[in-house]
């Protein structure tokens, strides 16, 4: 549901959230809680990933964990380059062992991370899954 | 496709509430 708020018209809109700065989007949920915010400009395909990132943090904080490794996997198909990808590799996993509690692919996740986005800090941040 | 940006943040959380949909809030100063 898009909702667009220009900060000369609406200033209280603009506030309510805390913003800062412009162009910021944010996601939130049903319940008007914010999951994901996204400060300043972005091509095109790094705000598409942005924006599946936090539908999926969405799905994440519901507790639908199938639902959420699905949109982080569309992430990993459709904008595999993007900064959101090594994240949703890393949120991928989390949601797999929080639906299963099958730790064993938190251990495949920082080989993964190494492989294919070694600058990331999300391959710093799976450091302590190494097995 | 056309994205139909609607202008009411509360109208829209409302409606979001009941259809159990995200909501995506753009903020900008750019000229209309």
């Amino acid at each position: 549901m898009p909702v667009g708020i220009h900060i000369k018209e609406n200033p209280a809109g603009f506030h309510r959230f805390d913003s800062v700065w412009t162009p910021t989007a944010l996601v939130l949920d049903e319940n008007g809680k914010e999951r994901h915010r996204i400060e300043g400009y972005l091509p095109k395909d790094e705000f598409s990933a942005q924006l599946l990132l936090g539908l999926a943090r969405v799905a994440f904080m519901q507790k639908k964990w199938a639902d959420a490794g699905k949109l982080y996997d569309e992430i990993l198909q459709e904008y595999p380059n993007s900064e959101a990808a090594p994240e949703s590799v890393y949120w991928k996993a989390v949601s797999h062992y929080k639906g299963t509690n099958d730790h064993t692919v938190l251990g495949e996740v920082p080989k993964i991370l190494q492989q294919k986005y070694p600058t990331s800090v999300w391959a710093k941040k799976a450091i302590p899954w190494s097995v | 496709m056309a994205v139909s940006w609607n202008k009411d943040i509360d109208a829209a959380l409302s409606l979001a509430k009941a259809q159990h949909k995200a909501v995506l809030v753009d903020f900008s100063a750019a000229p209309a």
